[in-house]
């Protein structure tokens, strides 16, 4: 009688840890929380950001270069 | 800098892009995991390119009727920029697919080769290059500016068949397809997330504005080029 119980309360912790663990992947889906936990994902938004405004600085310079040229023909 | 409170708009919104398209929460999804924050760099480009083309095509018609050459040079850049946006959402989707259909999904390449957005997105800015081609062809250039605007209503009336209709017709594994949700799913307010959608809507414009300042620009040098045929 013990040993079947024991055996049963086995089975029983077995099949928990097995829902659990299925619970787990159906809820959670892996995301790069790694990366935000120790706050590298900063580095990937800083590296970007300075694309960014590269790219926006190389615009503008055009920008006021043809503005000077547009001036020149006005004149 | 000439005109510059919406230039500024953009510049704002997208530093915002980048900072809250990396940072704030998103959903989390099977499949997509963390690249759904390609939906605020990926599919901006196609909504700044159809509204750019969208631009272009008001251009054309105005040039049809009123037969000013500055409206044939506004229809030309404004379609060049949404070509490069398109060129340029066409290649982020390929690498987008490669890791939500091909790794994760374990789609065949037959199936990619076959799947109808990609063929029909690649038909759209084929037609858009002839434009292109059509316009290097004349060398008159009021026949160049009409049958070229001419052809540019055509091309953008195909875009809609080619890019929206058709794929959801047939069914895709592009998102908006029958199969998942139908409509389309970034405009959807029962698929997208709300916290996507305050990230989302204000790249839409921040891109978009940034294309029309390049195409200023261009449109700019152009009419500088040009001086002399306009008056």
């Amino acid at each position: 009688m013990r040993n079947s119980l024991k055996k049963i309360t086995f089975l029983f912790t077995v099949m928990i840890a097995m829902a659990q663990t299925a619970l787990a992947q159906t809820n959670n889906p892996e995301m790069a929380d790694v990366m935000r936990s120790n706050g590298k994902i900063y580095v990937v938004v800083a590296v970007c950001l300075v694309i960014l405004l590269g790219l926006i600085a190389y615009v503008i310079s055009i920008d006021r270069r043809i503005s000077k040229i547009e001036q020149q023909h006005k004149d | 800098m000439h005109k510059s409170w919406w230039k500024i708009t953009a510049i704002i919104l997208l530093i915002y892009t980048i900072i809250g398209g990396f940072l704030m929460s998103v959903p989390r999804l099977f499949i997509l995991n963390e690249s759904i924050r390609n939906l605020y760099f990926h599919v901006c480009m196609w909504f700044a390119m159809m509204i750019l083309f969208g631009v272009s095509l008001v251009y054309s018609i105005k040039y049809l009727s009123t037969q000013k050459y500055s409206n044939d040079i506004f229809a030309s850049s404004f379609a060049g920029t949404a070509t490069f946006l398109g060129l340029l959402g066409y290649a982020t989707g390929i690498i987008w697919a490669s890791y939500t259909w091909v790794t994760d999904q374990g789609q065949t390449i037959g199936s990619i080769l076959k799947e109808p957005k990609l063929l029909g997105a690649g038909i759209a800015i084929l037609i858009y290059c002839a434009y292109f081609v059509l316009r290097g062809s004349f060398t008159d250039i009021d026949k160049r500016a009409r049958v070229s605007a001419v052809y540019n209503i055509f091309a953008f009336v195909m875009l809609f068949p080619t890019i929206w209709i058709i794929p959801r017709l047939v069914g895709s594994l592009h998102p908006g397809a029958p199969g998942s949700d139908s409509g389309n799913p970034a405009l959807n307010f029962k698929d997208i997330d709300s916290r996507l959608r305050m990230v989302f809507y204000p790249a839409v414009i921040g891109w978009t504005l940034l294309g029309v300042w390049i195409t200023t620009i261009k449109i700019r040098v152009q009419l500088l080029n040009d001086k002399s045929l306009i008056q």
